[in-house]
């Protein structure tokens, strides 16, 4: 078997830890809610599918995530990638290392087939907490790769994204390209007649909100998620004029039109399954 | 005309040959020889200074007031030139022109963001920033010339897409999606070509093109030195530091196969001389229209893909013990 790799790279093995998610919301500590202030004892918040009683949806991990959707167990994900440093930019490569040891994951992406309520799909989350769950090469590469096994195989395709970041700066137009490469995907699965639900969690900004996440077919949001393309900051500091209560926030976005509907984080398992249910298609 | 610090001895040498030429003119003197050596020495000393940018001092070449716009170029590489306007839905973005231009003959769509060339024009176009209007209008025409059969060509020029309240307001992010989604499933022929500043999802809006070309002293890059200064050192003066970084210039970019080509421009800038930048332009519109304006649809589409499909580098994970 070693023959089959000469010339790569041999990278160690990342098992996913099974503490890292832990780590996030440590079992015994208490952890304030961003929105309303109060302390809530971790393993209540875990038993409250990390929300607080104000509404406030806590940011979570991707395996936490995958969790609530189906069964890890069932889940085959895709082979793992990882990241290059495309243009040797400073600090790349320790921060990808960093990442991967707090996190448990190969790249900001979780992607593999899944089947939600039954029903089969290419199933995608990205991890805010790795670089921010920003798109750099191995997010793009998988994101494709997933959308066309699912073209391949006739599914549908459900992307959770929540990428603060966008674009990963680090990796420099190579991360910019990922933009046109996913879109693209998106567009070849789309024309081959099938379905592509796209959920966006906080936040969801930039460079992945200006591609593969702005392409669904159905655009979903969980409240309170802060989605656009320039950061809040950057319009404050460009147009110097006071932001709207809400500004970019998902209800926001639905105001304007910009998405179907939102949908708290403890039905979107079922909303997701009836989804994918009704658009069944025989294969 | 505003000079850079860095070409300073290039024009101070070219003032004191031009002052001597009028001294000479009426005297009896003979200086031919002097003028020779001085002339001589200019050249050299540009050749120095010009070839060796750097990546900054490429930025700010890209963003000197006096380079030419879009509507420049229309207006010096095209016979005939007729704008369209409006995105049919919400109004007319001035930050980006666009229309329907022939070239040698051939009706092509032309599309590309437009800086103002004085305050006025600046704030009548928003500073070449467009909303998402604008890229809605980009699209139409884009769609109108598939109709058509027209080949597009998209001259790029722009620091980024807007970022307002009303801009997020009206889905800055979504049509940046669907302009790059849609572009790169059109069944006609895209020349995309970035004549000065490419700054992110913004000229990528309107840069899927089946080949992508680069002016000399242009930039392309996923986020601004300005910017990438601010997030890392939380400094935005050290964009010259951050630039270097980034690898944003047409060399490197040819390098890692982003563009395929690039657009020498005249000594000293695109500035010095509109004339012979446009001409420049043309004969490289020429040469890579030629090349995809007789492809079927079909494959135009499916190289343009691939195209796109490739970039990205990454490595396989081999598992330990295999």
């Amino acid at each position: 078997m070693l023959s089959a790799f000469k010339g790569k790279q041999k990278y160690m093995t990342v098992k996913p830890q099974e503490d890292a998610a832990r780590r996030e919301f440590p079992d015994n500590l208490w952890t304030r809610c961003d929105l309303c202030g109060k302390m809530i004892f971790n393993k209540e918040l875990e038993k409250e599918a990390f929300l607080c009683a104000c509404g406030h949806h806590f940011r979570i991990s991707a395996r936490r995530r995958l969790a609530m959707l189906t069964d890890p167990k069932d889940f085959e994900e895709l082979p793992p990638l990882v990241a290059a440093d495309p243009i040797a930019f400073p600090g790349y490569a320790e921060k990808i290392e960093q990442a991967q040891a707090r996190t448990g994951l190969d790249d900001a992406a979780l992607i593999g087939k899944a089947a939600i309520l039954g029903s089969p799909c290419i199933l995608g989350i990205i991890d805010f907490s790795f670089i921010g769950g920003s798109m750099g090469s191995v997010v793009g590469e998988q994101l494709v790769r997933g959308f066309e096994k699912a073209a391949a195989e006739r599914l549908p395709v459900v992307i959770f994204s929540g990428g603060g970041g966008g674009a990963r700066m680090h990796e420099g137009i190579y991360s910019l390209m990922q933009m046109a490469k996913t879109a693209q995907a998106v567009g070849r699965h789309s024309r081959a007649g099938l379905l592509y639900i796209s959920v966006l969690t906080h936040p969801t900004m930039g460079g992945i909100y200006a591609s593969f996440a702005s392409l669904g077919d159905i655009i979903l949001a969980e409240p309170g998620a802060l989605i656009g393309f320039a950061g809040p900051r950057i319009v404050e500091e460009t147009t110097r004029q006071r932001l709207p209560e809400g500004f970019q926030t998902a209800e926001y976005a639905l105001e304007h039109g910009m998405i179907d509907a939102i949908v708290p984080r403890t039905e979107l398992a079922d909303y997701v399954g009836r989804l994918l249910a009704w658009h069944r298609q025989v294969n | 005309m505003p000079a850079f610090e860095w070409e300073k001895p290039v024009l101070e040498l070219e003032a004191r040959i031009s002052e001597l030429k009028q001294f000479v003119h009426g005297a009896e003197m003979d200086f031919s020889s002097e003028i020779k050596s001085l002339e001589r020495k200019a050249s050299r000393l540009r050749k120095e200074i010009y070839e060796n940018l750097t990546p900054f001092q490429r930025v700010t070449m890209a963003r000197h007031p006096k380079r030419p716009t879009t509507l420049d170029y229309i207006g010096l590489v095209f016979d005939d030139f007729i704008e369209f306007h409006g995105d049919r839905s919400f109004r007319d973005d001035q930050a980006i022109a666009g229309g329907v231009a022939l070239f040698e003959g051939q009706p092509v769509t032309v599309i590309g963001p437009q800086k103002g060339r004085d305050t006025k024009e600046n704030i009548t176009r928003n500073f070449g920033l467009p909303h998402p209007e604008g890229y809605r209008k980009a699209l139409r025409l884009m769609k109108q010339a598939e109709k058509f059969g027209r080949p597009i060509i998209t001259l790029i020029d722009v620091v980024g897409a807007y970022p307002g309240i009303q801009a997020e307001e009206r889905g800055q992010g979504m049509a940046i999606a669907q302009c790059i989604e849609e572009m790169s499933f059109l069944r006609t022929p895209i020349l995309s070509i970035i004549t000065g500043e490419g700054g992110s999802g913004g000229a990528l809006a309107i840069g899927v093109g089946d080949r992508v070309l680069m002016l000399e002293n242009a930039w392309y890059s996923v986020i601004s030195p300005e910017m990438c200064a601010t997030i890392l050192w939380r400094d935005s003066s050290r964009a010259a530091e951050a630039a270097q970084l980034l690898r944003l210039t047409p060399t490197d970019l040819l390098k890692f196969g982003i563009i395929d080509d690039v657009i020498t421009e005249p000594l000293g800038g695109a500035h010095r001389d509109h004339q012979t930048t446009a001409m420049q332009l043309k004969t490289f519109i020429r040469r890579y229209l030629a090349e995809i304006i007789n492809k079927p649809a079909d494959i135009l589409v499916e190289e343009r893909l691939a195209r796109f499909r490739k970039i990205g580098k990454f490595n396989e994970q081999v598992l330990e013990g295999l």
